[in-house]
């Protein structure tokens, strides 16, 4: 069962409901028809962005419970995080819905780290309903780690664009007409000592592909509809394919490999790289290909979360910048 | 993984940023920042008690005013990704820096949010230059006593 890190969920725990919700300019999205709410105003309607940032998680949440059918008492652990300092606006967001909770970091991996971590309380049996996501609001995570918005700084074309929103679900025991976890691979961290803050991707590439390595070695034979990792970009992403090439890790997975970041804005030359942020994975795991596992369009994903561990100060003392990633296999029978 | 090898190959995939283009749009938009600055120069030098010398201040501070409505009107960054260079090395790139910063941090009020953040990234602008002058005055002040130039 232990094999150091991947890890087979035998209770096959199951995502029963999720909810995802965006800001204005993610209308722009491809994947626009998935998201469940969308609003006009990026700060939600709050007095700061901060405090839009925890009113976009705590909606998300509620509505994640609500589709489940289910009351906020129902929920046994809240476990979630974003961008900001300290995870403030998910801490808030937690205060409002009262229900038991634990944040978590792992940057922008932090939709595939929760997810994991609530498979584990699924599978130990002494929870019944664990609420998992992550979120991010486009100005207060650029406020945390880079210009201020209106600053006139040139960005270069591996530069990524902050998603403003949402991805929450509800993991549950299994229950036949949903998708659940069959397997997690928890990352290690991993550095290439890339320094440039404004080429994530390319820090990151080298953590989704030791991950996926390490997960398709323990999962040998598995036919995949696909992998998809969280923000890699289009940068990051072809870095990630030309890594799987070289290796000679199986070639089919080639074909079948997607990135939420480089189609999030589809091929909107003004969003440069794609997307990026803890709210970019989350909204399309948990929105459109969670509803496509639903309908059994697919049967079998691997979902691959990449984060870069980074702070505005460790990139100024010159440090270089530390990558993970998460995957979680999703099946459908 | 050999971060050696991984980095040539980061190298070798990024994509080519356009300097070319760059240069043209840096140049364009810093020649037509420049451009008004001194046609401005000109207004108060004919319309008001100016000289060519003493004009220099009042363009400035209309320019940085000039470059504060557009940031706050959200147009300054616009201009900023395409001109690069040409829109962050003249005057107006300061009070973009300046007021962006203002703006960022006023939900922190107005003590510790805008006063202390409205330099964060100005204000090493204010520093080295106000050094490099001090460094350029004594200079000159030393080769004119010398006699090896007049003031």
């Amino acid at each position: 069962m232990k094999n150091a890190r991947t890890y087979q969920f035998a209770s096959k725990p199951s995502i029963v409901s999720t909810a995802v919700a965006v800001g204005p300019l993610e209308k722009q999205s491809p994947f626009l028809p998935h998201f469940d709410l969308v609003y006009d105003d990026e700060r939600f309607g709050q007095e700061t962005n901060e405090k839009g940032h925890a009113y976009l998680i705590e909606e998300t949440c509620k509505l994640a419970i609500m589709k489940g059918g289910f009351q906020t008492t129902d929920i046994d652990l809240l476990l979630a995080g974003d961008l900001v300092n300290q995870i403030t606006p998910t801490n808030f967001a937690a205060r409002e819905l009262a229900t038991p909770f634990m944040g978590m970091f792992s940057a922008c991996a932090t939709s595939i780290s929760t997810l994991i971590t609530a498979s584990f309380f699924l599978e130990s049996n002494l929870m019944e309903r664990v609420l998992f996501g992550s979120a991010s609001q486009h100005n207060s995570v650029e406020k945390q780690f880079r210009y201020p918005i209106e600053y006139g700084a040139q960005k270069p074309p591996t530069g990524q664009w902050t998603v403003t929103g949402g991805g929450f679900g509800i993991l549950s025991h299994f229950q036949r007409d949903k998708p659940y976890v069959h397997s997690a691979t928890i990352g290690k961290v991993v550095d290439c000592e890339l320094k440039d803050p404004l080429d994530m991707g390319s820090a990151m590439a080298p953590a989704a592909f030791d991950t996926i390595q390490y997960h398709l070695s323990q999962n040998k034979g598995t036919s995949y509809d696909f992998v998809m990792t969280g923000d890699l970009g289009k940068n990051g992403s072809a870095l990630l394919q030309e890594l799987i090439r070289t290796s000679g890790v199986s070639s089919y997975l080639v074909d079948q490999y997607r990135d939420a970041g480089a189609e999030f804005y589809g091929n909107n030359d003004k969003f440069l790289s794609g997307a990026s942020g803890a709210g970019c994975s989350a909204t399309v795991y948990f929105g459109p290909i969670y509803a496509e596992l639903l309908k059994k369009q697919w049967k079998k994903i691997l979902f691959v979360a990449t984060g870069a561990l980074l702070s505005p100060l460790s990139f100024q003392q010159g440090e270089s910048i530390p990558c993970i990633a998460h995957a979680v296999e999703l099946s459908m029978d | 993984m050999d971060a050696k090898a991984y980095q040539q190959t980061v190298e070798q995939l990024a994509p080519k940023r356009p300097v070319l283009r760059n240069c043209l749009a840096a140049f364009l938009t810093g020649g037509i920042i420049c451009g008004i600055g001194q046609i401005i120069s000109f207004i108060f030098m004919y319309f008001f008690p100016f000289t060519e010398r003493t004009s220099s201040n009042p363009t400035v501070a209309t320019m940085v005013f000039i470059a504060m409505v557009l940031t706050g009107l959200g147009i300054y960054k616009k201009i900023g990704q395409f001109g690069g260079a040409g829109s962050a090395v003249p005057v107006t790139g300061f009070g973009n820096a300046v007021i962006s910063a203002a703006i960022e941090h006023k939900s922190e009020g107005f003590i510790l949010g805008v006063g202390g953040n409205m330099f964060k990234l100005a204000g090493s602008v204010i520093v080295y230059g106000v050094f490099s002058a001090f460094v350029v005055a004594l200079i000159k002040t030393i080769l004119v006593q010398v006699g090896v130039i007049n003031w």
